[in-house]
């Protein structure tokens, strides 16, 4: 029994420093977050790696979860005559929650692993102390960049992964299944909110942005400089930068739609 | 004679394991001098504590009479700048060309114009003899170049100080020639003081003026290679010569062996 309670208390404290030493890191990152902006190109190239390379997947998913709300859309609808209300349900579905969701979940797997594991292996081949040694602090050479990157770039993605959906979603029912095209468009512009729906969820994935940045790039600093480290580290990135983007969104549509 | 470094009564603990024990010891400015002990020492440690990357946890370490650990963040990175440091690996940054990565210090630091940058990085690459390798990236590169590599772009900022971890670790015998020669140029052509910290005794005691010989987080013999290499000290002639058992023994601390066989 004490063993036990013994056990709960190591790993509630290892836990609780944890969470201090993520603390820490936002706050030493936060002084060096304008500096990108100084060396423009070591932004872009995090932007070209993070971004640009998730294009492809984060289009072909937009496509593919637009065209199913098409389908389901219209099969639900079509037994209430009106099939045209397709066009505000997929942008509606969208906009609120499965752009900035989906966009972000795929989002951690694709860049946010791949940040992590270059990280860790940087600190694991002795990079990381390497630049401190030659009097560049990694903060501003290395993390910076990869985190404001992530910020610009994620609500970019999730506009571009809304986009795709809503042409998904046309080509399905109105290509397809035959919904009038005007209506599937006068619909949708007159029933989607600029604030409530596009503003909104746009800010959940500014929200996400953060969270998988600290998230990836902490992971990444604090992985044990070992292979198996490195590989713990990635995994943590993508589970807990999941389950956290999925609980965070409930937390804020309780917010913003109640 | 100048001090460059003085490390004073220096305690460090990594852990519950105490790495430096009241380790006191001076490095003379333009001498190659030499840190000698068996692997977990803390000989690395040692480096990343002069270079201000660890704070110890008692004594002082003074470079060029300003004590480290005192320093703002900024001078200490100004301080950086004169210091260069090779690592065991290289740590050559992976996704730059060997030209870039020896340029990098240079364009991170100074406001030098491309011209001028590609004249010091070809110097520099000359010096080690990779001029021709310019373009390779680090993966292509092998342990030995790498390494090359990694001190051209240490002394890409014309140091005061150049610190070498383990730089004959894993090598050849060619390129351990190779560096051996290198530092050894780069002492007398550049004027630099030079830190080894190494276990390989015959290449040390052949290129360094003084020698420390390090042991359980204490300075155990010192003196010129000469000297160390006379000494009667049994820890001093354990290390040099190889010999499995002595004042460091052989086996992990444990229980007697009788005993544990028994018991089971």
């Amino acid at each position: 029994m004490l063993k036990l309670l013994q056990k709960i208390g190591q790993k509630s404290i290892a836990k609780i420093q944890a969470a201090g030493q993520l603390g820490l890191f936002m706050l030493a990152l936060l002084p060096a977050l304008g500096y990108p902006f100084v060396r423009l190109r070591l932004l872009l190239k995090q932007i070209y790696n993070t971004g640009t390379l998730s294009l492809p997947i984060i289009m072909m998913a937009g496509l593919f979860v637009g065209m199913v709300l098409g389908l389901q859309g219209y099969n639900v609808l079509v037994d209430y005559n009106s099939e045209e209300a397709v066009g505000t349900m997929t942008a509606l579905s969208l906009l609120r929650e499965l752009g900035p969701v989906v966009a972000a979940l795929l989002f951690v797997g694709r860049a946010g692993s791949a940040l992590t594991a270059e990280i860790g292996l940087m600190r694991s081949t002795e990079q990381l102390s390497g630049l401190e040694m030659m009097a560049v602090d990694p903060l501003k050479f290395v993390f910076a960049p990869r985190f404001v990157a992530v910020l610009l770039v994620l609500p970019m993605l999730t506009m571009i992964f809304n986009a795709l959906g809503i042409l998904g979603g046309y080509l399905v029912a109105v290509g397809w299944l035959g919904v009038d095209d005007g209506a599937f468009w006068s619909q949708m512009i007159a029933q989607v909110d600029w604030y409530d729906d596009v503003v909104n969820g746009m800010i959940k994935s500014v929200v996400f942005a953060v969270l998988i940045a600290v998230l990836a790039l902490f992971q990444g600093e604090s992985a044990m400089p070992t292979s198996e480290g490195v590989s713990y580290a990635t995994t943590r990135t993508v589970v807990q930068g999941s389950l956290g983007v999925l609980a965070l969104d409930f937390v804020m549509t309780a917010l913003m739609f109640n | 004679m100048q001090i460059h470094i003085e490390v004073e009564n220096l305690v460090f603990y990594r852990g519950a394991r105490k790495i430096f024990d009241g380790l006191s010891l001076t490095i003379p400015r333009g001498k190659v001098v030499a840190v000698m002990g068996p692997s977990g020492t803390g000989k690395t440690t040692l480096l990343k504590l002069i270079a201000g990357q660890l704070k110890p946890h008692g004594g002082v370490i003074r470079v060029n009479g300003e004590n480290v650990h005192k320093l703002s963040r900024r001078a200490l990175f100004e301080l950086r700048k004169k210091i260069g440091m090779l690592f065991q690996s290289g740590a050559l940054l992976t996704d730059l060309s060997v030209f870039e990565n020896v340029a990098f210090p240079l364009r991170e630091h100074t406001q030098l114009s491309e011209a001028m940058i590609r004249r010091i990085v070809l110097m520099k690459l000359q010096a080690v003899g990779l001029r021709g390798a310019r373009d390779l990236m680090p993966s292509e590169l092998s342990g030995g170049m790498a390494r090359r590599v990694a001190l051209a772009r240490a002394i890409a900022m014309d140091p005061e100080m150049v610190m070498y971890d383990e730089p004959f670790v894993g090598q050849d015998p060619i390129t351990m020639g190779v560096l051996l020669k290198l530092i050894q140029r780069l002492n007398e052509g550049l004027g630099l003081t030079s830190v080894v910290v190494s276990h390989d005794v015959a290449e040390v005691l052949e290129i360094a003026d003084y020698v420390y010989v390090m042991s359980e987080g204490r300075v155990v013999a010192e003196g010129s290679a000469e000297h160390i290499r006379k000494s009667e000290d049994d820890y001093v002639r354990q290390f040099l010569q190889g010999l499995p058992d002595g004042p460091v023994p052989f086996h992990y601390p444990a229980r007697s062996y009788e005993q544990e066989l028994l018991s089971c």
